[in-house]
């Protein structure tokens, strides 16, 4: 690891320290989302928070605003101790949080938004009136500009999150949090947001920047610090950051890199391919740019970079649960168009398998037994039910074997799927869509809730798979797991593919830096 | 609100049932009491007006009959993920399907050909009444319970105007049709023994009942061994993961009410032409109402439906004989009942289940190793 | 066209339509909070033989109307703790209490009557009488405007006038109060309301309790004002209508009291068109001009007529999610 700055020093003066969170630790169930965090963020100043999925920063924060409570540590508002048990506490000292899913009713107009909870007075008429006044005095003083009459639901993603802020500025936040405010904006909306930041820090306001984009980092922030498996990697002013040390400080691991591929043939031939995918979502914010991709037999392709960057679109795109805007696809020997566009049949039909992000609400039923959602999407097959009728005894009989080939827990196929844990259900989706012996793989996050030894168990399964010609496309927000299997690394940021590296030229500096590289628009 | 003791799923269908039904009674009980009579006297009468006698099962068995038709309908809907408030209107359009066939054809074929045809014309126009509804909700986003209360009050408006102006019987006082030939006639239960053998009184119980319990049978293998059952299930249980798999969420919302209703529909056969051997008004009379509840408290599966059918057909026969027997009593009494039990097996579900998790909980705590084992042996699928 | 049918019309639309005008409003009201509400056919049963029973044994007009409330009130309390304190099934629960009341009303009606379910009829002093008695025979021999004004407008009894006023005192609370303003709120997205600090059980039960209220008004208007005593099941369908109407207006107050008006006329002119041919059509069936408000809400609902936009959160149990 490069060496990095020391961290801040521990002393600075009450007052002009907004926030103060010491030895900060929150466990939930089996994983330890904060361990030891402290966190220090003097006044007037904009504090980055940086990590990627996981990494304890969304937790810290829901910490401080209310939502949950430490196990252990303590809390300090602008030199005060603080008891923050719901976010009405912290709101009441002056913090303000912007989410990333914005809480608005969309049928009511700005104002009334604004003022929902807060109304001055109980005639609205008057209620408005006060209202009206204090905000256009906060919105000269700030520069945010919303037309406070508008129905939010008329309104672009841009002026929403506007509109968020205000409510927060309105409610008197002297101490503002952003979690990701920059994911669903355009380049044009970014540009108007920062001069919105940077008035009110001119102003006064402490603001905290829960992000992954270092670029927007390195060019707002006074302090940064990183966050990486639950505990604070590195801590400094901005000046003595730079984004490449703060890229490897976010990623770094110290399992090996660059290792050399482990598959014994090369890559076979092309099948799948797919170019200039485009997919618009219903606010009409683009999640995927064009993207174009393709999948070779006897390879394991793994998508890397921070979870809500396309990666969900892409694997919807790919399996036929979704159409894009634009975009074209071949799959053995059949291709495909925006027009006309795959589905989830005849994806199964043309031998290509999926293993679902979702593993409730898309994977499996979870009222079902489990021998009914280890036929998920295969019911029609002549094996499994003939001229209308389930053979429930095949079923059965393959899902015994299916639970016994990936040791599934318990042997039950009669046990209703929500009794399993989290890792046996995930092994039953794996050896129902590798049971199929698919052409073509898809996995969303192979081992999100999975414990350890079953983790092992899977890798092994999905690299058995590539050594017997399938192609894989494996995508998951743990990069280690990414730099465990693939062969070909396609890492991705704001829905485009930033970087195609093989594996044993794979480093972290280089990763990190396509996981946060943006694209740049021409002014 | 917490549930800290969810329960098992042996629990969740045989007990509750029972429990639900139980506070029922107790409800309905101390309104008993409370208007002077006793719960107690009440229920024996009821019970032995139900059963006791060869005329009062028959009855008890008619009334089912047509509750396990709306039951079932009701419960497919359930298991599309659907509530279905529209069966009474269904019934009543298939009743006149029914009738429309039998007006038309019983003098000019014979009973084998024409009871099919007029079943299927029932089935038919109940599954007709019931598409609509659930094509207005795939397609235009409609709320089908909504537009089933509505399709419920066009369909008795319907039914009447047919009755008073075009198929009134000429001359006669009473807003009903001309009555059937005797082919469109089903044989009474009465004739079916005679003919075997066995005296039975004269009642309304007609061989529809064995066409109730083979439509049960069919509507079991249909669910759960059947693969269109399995996609009508899987949307009901999971949207996405009906997506996932390539099943059509709209097709099946269509499919599943359009089964609903042809299974409503026949409550034609049972008292169009099993009782009536004519068109009337109001032979619905409630019964599709009562389907929802038969289906909430059998669990919205067949074997229970049909327990459940057997229950209120029970209730409203006893009822009857009840009102006769004691000043004051009135059917209305039952109709109250079976308010309280779609109020506590419906709606109160989730206040009383938590209850009763947790007492069974308690109970079981005790012999670890053995509560274990039992548990995994009970742990059974998800039907039976 | 002669006055004295128009002012007839105008009379006979009010007086179904007010029923009908009360019960839509507390639909609305419950439902803008985001919970369902067929139970109205039910509350308004169960308000009305309260009212029949206790105006015939009391001989209190006022006593009968505060029952007939508290009746209504405990329904959509019981209608509030099954599916707002519990996640129960808002339909579900809505046909319970109607199969209850349907019930419960002629059970009591006979334990306590022994008349077959009717109540006795109540005294004339607890009867609603018009306001101004005199009016439409004063105004007779005005021309054009006297039978409107006279027998159509002037010749109400209390409720159909309140009816009306409270049409403007429910859009009042809705669009001009702080309580409106968060009741909209929590039906369309209680998530940010419960964020904001507001508590959405107490919003919803708030918003039942009105219903209650209401539909407490519109049962004892059957009994005070049209017929003078309960029979079994004697709303026949106009809790539904009702709530017919208030999809039809878009679960907004003022539409919805245009819908009323509309299923109140339809209803009058089925009366009076019966046996009268219109040109092109022929006979008109009085069932097709019964059937007409159940159409034309399909009709709307289906999209085909303007946009039915119902609260987001309709129907949906709140769960705090964390």
């Amino acid at each position: 690891m490069t060496t990095l700055p020391p961290s801040l020093p521990a002393a600075a003066t009450d007052a002009s320290v907004a926030v103060r969170m010491v030895d900060i630790n929150k466990r939930f169930g089996s994983v330890q989302a904060n361990a030891d965090v402290s966190l220090s963020v003097r006044a007037g100043t904009v504090h980055g928070l940086v990590g990627e999925n996981g990494a304890g920063k969304s937790t810290l924060m829901s910490v401080l605003y209310g939502f949950y409570g430490a196990d252990s540590g303590h809390i300090e508002v602008f030199g005060q101790p603080a008891r923050i048990r719901h976010a009405q506490d912290a709101i009441a000292l002056g913090l303000g949080m912007v989410h990333q899913h914005f809480m608005l009713v969309e049928t009511l107009s700005v104002i009334a938004n604004v003022m929902l909870g807060a109304e001055p007075h109980v005639l609205l008429k008057r209620a408005d009136a006060l209202v009206r006044e204090r905000l256009q005095a906060l919105m000269a003083s700030t520069g945010l500009r919303v037309d406070l009459d508008a129905i939010v639901g008329d309104l672009s993603v841009g002026d929403r999150q506007r509109l968020e802020i205000l409510k927060t500025l309105y409610r008197g936040a002297k101490i503002l949090i952003l979690d990701e405010p920059t994911a669903v904006l355009t380049p044009q909306e970014t540009e108007a947001l920062f001069k919105v930041l940077a008035r009110l820090r001119e102003q006064g306001t402490t603001i905290i920047l829960i992000t992954h984009k270092l670029k927007e980092v390195m060019r707002l922030c006074d302090h940064v610090t990183v966050m990486r498996g639950g505990r604070v990697v590195h801590e400094s002013a901005i000046a003595q950051a730079s984004v490449q040390g703060l890229a490897e400080a976010m990623v770094g691991r110290q399992v090996n890199i660059g290792r050399p591929s482990d598959r014994h043939t090369q890559p076979g031939e092309v099948l799948l391919q797919a170019e200039g995918l485009t997919v618009r979502d219903a606010m009409q914010v683009t999640r995927l740019h064009g993207l174009s991709l393709n999948l070779r037999a006897g390879e394991i392709v793994g998508v890397a970079g921070v979870s809500g960057n396309g990666q969900s679109e892409l694997l919807e795109v790919l399996s036929g649960l979704r159409a894009p805007q634009a975009g074209r696809l071949a799959l053995a020997g059949e291709s495909f168009e925006d027009g006309r566009w795959l589905d989830p049949r005849a994806a199964r039909r043309l031998g290509l398998a999926h293993v679902p992000e979702d593993r409730h609400a898309r994977a499996m039923v979870m009222s079902f037994a489990a021998w009914e959602s280890a036929v998920l999407g295969y019911e029609g097959l002549p094996e499994y039910s003939g001229r209308g009728w389930m053979r429930h005894g095949r079923m059965r009989a393959a899902t015994e074997a299916m639970m016994e080939r990936f040791d599934v827990r318990p042997r039950a196929p009669r046990l209703g799927s929500a009794k399993f844990s989290g890792g046996n259900q995930q092994k039953l989706v794996l050896a129902r869509e590798i049971g199929q012996a698919p052409r073509v793989l898809l996995v969303g996050q192979p081992t999100r809730g999975v414990d350890i030894g079953a983790i092992e168990f899977i890798h092994a399964q999905l690299r058995a798979l590539r050594d017997a010609g399938c192609a894989l496309l494996v995508v998951s927000s743990e990069l280690d797991e990414i730099l465990a299997l693939a062969d070909r690394v396609l890492v991705m940021n704001e829905g485009r593919i930033t970087g195609e590296l093989p594996i044993d030229e794979c480093s972290e500096a280089r990763i990190g830096l396509l996981m946060v590289e943006t694209h740049e628009v021409a002014a | 609100m917490s549930q800290s003791h969810p329960l098992p799923r042996w629990a969740d269908v045989l007990l509750m049932p029972v429990v639900n039904l139980a506070i029922a009674l107790l409800a309905a009980g101390l309104v008993v009491a409370l208007i002077g009579q006793s719960p107690r006297e009440v229920m024996v009468m009821l019970v032995q007006g139900a059963f006791g006698t060869p005329r009062g099962l028959s009855y008890t068995l008619y009334y089912a009959t047509s509750f396990i038709f709306t039951g079932l309908a009701v419960a497919v809907a359930f298991h599309g993920g659907l509530f279905n408030i529209g069966a009474e209107g269904q019934a009543i359009l298939g009743g006149l399907g029914t009738g429309l066939v039998a007006l038309w054809l019983s003098s000019r074929l014979p009973a084998p050909i024409l009871l099919p045809l007029m079943l299927l014309a029932g089935a038919f126009f109940g599954m007709v009444w019931a598409a609509v509804p659930a094509y207005l909700q795939a397609y235009r986003g409609s709320h089908v319970v909504i537009t089933t209360i509505m399709f419920n009050f066009l369909a008795s408006a319907l039914l009447g105007y047919l009755l008073v102006n075009t198929l009134r019987a000429p001359g006669g006082m009473s807003v009903e049709s001309v009555p059937f030939g005797p082919a469109a006639h089903l044989p009474g239960m009465h004739e079916l023994l005679a003919g075997l053998g066995i005296a039975w009184p004269s009642s309304p119980l007609n061989i529809s009942l064995f066409l109730a319990l083979l439509a049960a049978g069919g509507v079991y293998l249909l669910l759960w061994h059947s693969r269109a059952g399995y996609r009508l299930r899987a949307v009901g249980a999971s949207a996405g993961a009906a997506a996932y798999a390539g099943i059509h969420p709209k097709r099946q919302v269509i499919l599943a009410m359009g089964l609903s209703g042809a299974l409503a529909g026949m409550v034609g056969m049972n008292e169009i032409a099993g009782v009536n051997g004519k068109l009337l008004l109001d032979f619905v009379g409630g019964a599709g109402f009562t389907g929802i509840a038969v289906a909430v408290m059998g669990r919205n599966h067949p074997v229970g439906i049909v327990l459940a059918s057997l229950l209120f057909g029970a209730l409203f026969q006893g009822g009857a004989e009840v009102s006769m027997e004691v000043q004051g009593f009135s059917r209305d009494m039952v109709v109250m009942l079976q308010g309280f039990i779609v109020l506590f097996s419906g709606a109160m579900a989730y206040v009383i289940s938590p209850w009763v998790g947790t007492l069974i909980h308690w109970a079981t705590r005790k012999p670890r190793a053995a509560t274990s084992a039992a548990v995994a042996k009970t742990a059974g699928g998800t039907h039976g | 066209m002669d006055e004295a049918l128009i002012g007839a019309m105008i009379a006979s639309t009010l007086r179904v339509a007010t029923p009908l005008i009360l019960g839509a409003l507390a639909g609305l009201l419950a439902e803008r909070s985001g919970v369902i509400d067929i139970g109205l056919e039910g509350k308004m049963l169960f308000a009305g033989f309260a009212a029949a029973a206790v105006g015939a044994v009391s001989g209190s007009v006022v006593l009968a109307l505060l029952l007939a409330m508290v009746a209504g009130v405990a329904l959509s309390l019981l209608h509030g703790y099954a599916c707002v304190s519990h996640r129960g099934d808002q339909v579900v629960s809505g046909m319970a209490i109607d199969l209850i009341a349907a019930g419960l009303t002629v059970v009591l009606g006979i334990a306590w009557f022994h008349q077959g379910g009717q109540t006795p009829p109540v005294g004339d002093a607890v009867r609603l009488h018009p306001l101004w008695p005199g009016a439409q025979a004063a105004l007779q021999g005005v021309p054009f405007v006297g039978a409107i004004l006279g027998d159509g407008l002037l010749s109400h009894n209390i409720m159909v006038y309140l009816a009306l006023a409270l049409v403007g005192a429910v859009w009042w609370l809705l669009y001009r109060t702080r309580f409106g303003l968060r009741l909209r709120a929590v039906g369309e997205n209680p998530h940010m309301v419960d964020a904001a600090g507001v508590s959405v059980l107490r919003l919803r039960y708030a918003a039942l309790t009105l219903n209650g209220m209401l539909c407490g008004l519109a049962g004892s208007y059957l009994v005070l004002a049209q017929s003078s005593s309960f029979a079994p099941n004697m709303t026949a369908g106009r809790g539904f209508m009702a709530l017919a109407a208030m999809i039809f207006g878009n679960w907004r107050p003022v539409p919805a009291l245009w819908a009323c008006l509309l299923f109140g006329f339809l209803d009058a002119a089925a009366i009076r068109l019966q046996g009268v041919s219109l040109p092109g059509l022929g006979e008109v069936p009085v069932q097709a001009i019964q059937a007409l408000p159940y159409l034309l809400t399909v009709i709307l609902l289906a999209g085909f007529v303007g946009r039915s936009v119902a609260p987001v959160a309709l129907g949906q149990p709140y769960v705090k999610e964390r």
